[in-house]
């Protein structure tokens, strides 16, 4: 049976199997992998201690769409990953700290390549704090960890993602301070356009009084028209697909289909966002995955206008915004 | 045997291009520079001359690509509003005091230079040899990804700057990759001096030496308000902190960090 999130966009009436025959008659344009910067695992699969109402691959307490990976196949993947000469490696999930191997994990990527941990940060006592920092201080690579948390009030950041959530993040990021670690928190944007200086100001304040965070990292990421955040927007959404044209003279290494592939414990997809599309599985390993892939769904679009933002700094950050022409200076 | 003095991101400080001059010319058979000579300092047109005068073979970073081509910014692209408003502001001041003269000249570097000495390929970017504003940190930066950018500069050494912290690996195959730092602030460490890198190439190998450069950072400073530059960037200068645009930095560069 077809999980309610694979669903398409609300009153298309269509599973996404059927969506994805529609894009082949599309004709989407396709974008070749240049070079494997990022590689992704998909550690605990769609497994989640929280369900978030904006997740966007659908991950829940009981969600099995994809399981948990094995360390071994991990590490197979590490080493053919390194001979592609991959740049950053990603852990997550659902909620990698549900893997029981996961620091296990994290130490052997870190003995290869710098490493990142995206977590909900409700499952990190004390012992699992100060183990990260031990693993971080033993590698010559950063090992980031990535801490969500919707909104700098409790009520606000609760509603999306669940009772008691906001103050267990908060006791834990004031763990990792304590350890030396300086999280990366990243928010998913709900704000108008312009409301950024309030936003961050108003987390600086808070990390700072709760968490003894005094210098705080934040991400902002856009909202991902995907998952249960689809079925939320509804018919409101009217992302554009991304075209030939809009390619044009555009610097293909803006999107992650470029430079990042996923592995599942179900095979390996284009990019960590469309790991519930059926049509971005691109092989069993990365050893056998297909090099292209054609562009054929509305979250493809936001990766355009906002470059690569799964990556701790987006690339947008290396390069031109890619909507955006290069314009010349207006004269005085 | 054969000497190089490379250095990058001046960053309109004249007073340690001078001092860093001083000494690289006196050690070193070539002297090279890896782009970005304005922003953040005082009077950018100053440190035209000092290059010329020295010989310096220079490379074009994305600060001069963007006053060259009269774009809109720098090509930092920040999200963070802080780093974009102090971004703004001191790219602002730079193409404003930048001559057009300086600008066409700018905009006639080249974005890389290969050089083949004592059997060695030696590859200069300003940021990475597949992009001129890539950022190449050393806690970011997978043995493996570095020796495939070696593989795609065709090189033996390779030489970038553009992040502002100096760091040096040699890769299991026996290539090495250089940041060599800037000259144009500290990096980031509670010392006000700054940094280039002296290679020494000969016989197939190579050593690396950074060379603190100590210079007279008060008068940079006074120049500084001279010009009405924000106090973030003068907090910077006498104490060897960074204030601004920390956004970049990964784990370890910004824990090492006061801000």
């Amino acid at each position: 049976m077809i999980p309610w999130w694979m669903w398409g966009p609300e009153g298309s009436g269509q599973p996404l199997e059927i969506l994805a025959a529609e894009k082949k008659r599309m004709n989407h344009p396709r974008v070749q992998l240049l070079h494997l910067d990022n590689l992704w695992f998909q550690v605990t699969g769609t497994f989640c201690n929280l369900a978030c109402t904006h997740c966007f691959n659908g991950s829940g307490p009981n969600v099995s769409t994809f399981g948990f990976l094995a360390p071994a196949d991990v590490e197979r993947e590490l080493g053919q990953a390194v001979r592609l000469g991959v740049r950053e490696i990603f852990f997550t999930g659902g909620e990698p700290f549900l893997h029981p191997a996961l620091l296990e994990m994290l130490e052997a990527s870190l003995r290869v390549a710098p490493t990142t941990v995206l977590t909900n940060a409700t499952i990190l006592p004390e012992p699992t704090a100060a183990r990260l920092a031990e693993i971080e201080r033993a590698s010559r690579y950063s090992l980031e960890i990535r801490v969500s948390l919707d909104s700098p009030e409790e009520a606000a950041n609760d509603a999306v993602r669940g009772l008691g959530v906001f103050t267990r993040v908060l006791a834990s990021i004031e763990r990792l301070c304590r350890h030396g670690l300086l999280p990366l928190v990243s928010v998913v944007r709900d704000w108008p356009l312009g409301g950024e200086p309030e936003i961050l100001a108003r987390f600086t304040r808070l990390l700072s009084e709760r968490a003894g965070y005094h210098r705080p990292r934040l991400k902002f990421l856009p909202v991902l028209p995907l998952g249960r955040e689809l079925v939320r927007i509804g018919a409101d959404h009217d992302e554009p697909f991304v075209t030939e044209e809009m390619l044009r003279g555009l610097e293909p290494d803006l999107l992650m289909c470029s430079n990042s592939r996923a592995v599942t414990d179900r095979g390996v997809w284009v990019c960590p966002l469309l790991v519930e599309m059926p049509d971005a599985r691109l092989g069993d390993r990365l050893a056998n995955a297909a090099p292209t892939y054609a562009l054929g769904h509305r979250v493809c679009f936001t990766c355009y206008e906002y470059g690569t933002f799964c990556s701790n700094v987006s690339t947008a950050i290396e390069g031109a915004a890619p909507h955006a022409q290069r314009a010349p200076r207006p004269e005085p | 045997m054969r000497r190089l003095a490379i250095f990058g991101g001046i960053y309109s400080n004249h007073l340690a291009l001078a001092a860093a001059l001083a000494d690289a010319t006196c050690r070193a058979d070539a002297v090279y520079c890896l782009g970005d000579l304005g922003a953040f300092g005082p009077s950018p047109d100053r440190v035209f001359p000092l290059l010329h005068d020295s010989d310096v073979a220079t490379i074009q970073g994305n600060y001069d690509n963007s006053l060259a081509l009269g774009l809109a910014d720098c090509q930092c692209g920040y999200t963070d509003p802080r780093d974009n408003f102090f971004a703004r502001l001191s790219y602002d001041y730079t193409f404003r005091r930048t001559s057009p003269a300086n600008k066409v000249w700018l905009g006639a570097l080249p974005a890389s230079l290969h050089l083949e000495i004592e059997g060695l390929r030696v590859a200069l970017f300003h940021g990475s040899p597949r992009k001129m504003n890539e950022f190449l940190w050393e806690s970011t930066c997978s043995d493996a990804f570095l020796e495939y950018l070696l593989d795609f500069a065709r090189a033996d050494v390779l030489c970038v700057t553009h992040t502002g912290i100096k760091w040096h690996r040699a890769l299991p195959s026996g290539r090495h990759v250089v940041n060599v730092g800037v000259l144009g602030r500290p990096e980031n460490d509670g010392q006000t001096n700054v940094w280039y890198a002296l290679l020494t190439l000969a016989n197939r190998s190579l050593s690396v030496e950074f060379v603190p450069v100590a210079y007279d950072h008060h008068a940079l400073a006074a120049e500084m308000r001279a010009e009405r530059l924000p106090a973030e960037f003068i907090e910077t200068i006498l104490t060897g902190w960074w204030t601004t645009c920390l956004e970049i930095l990964p784990h370890k560069e910004r824990a090492r960090g006061r801000f």
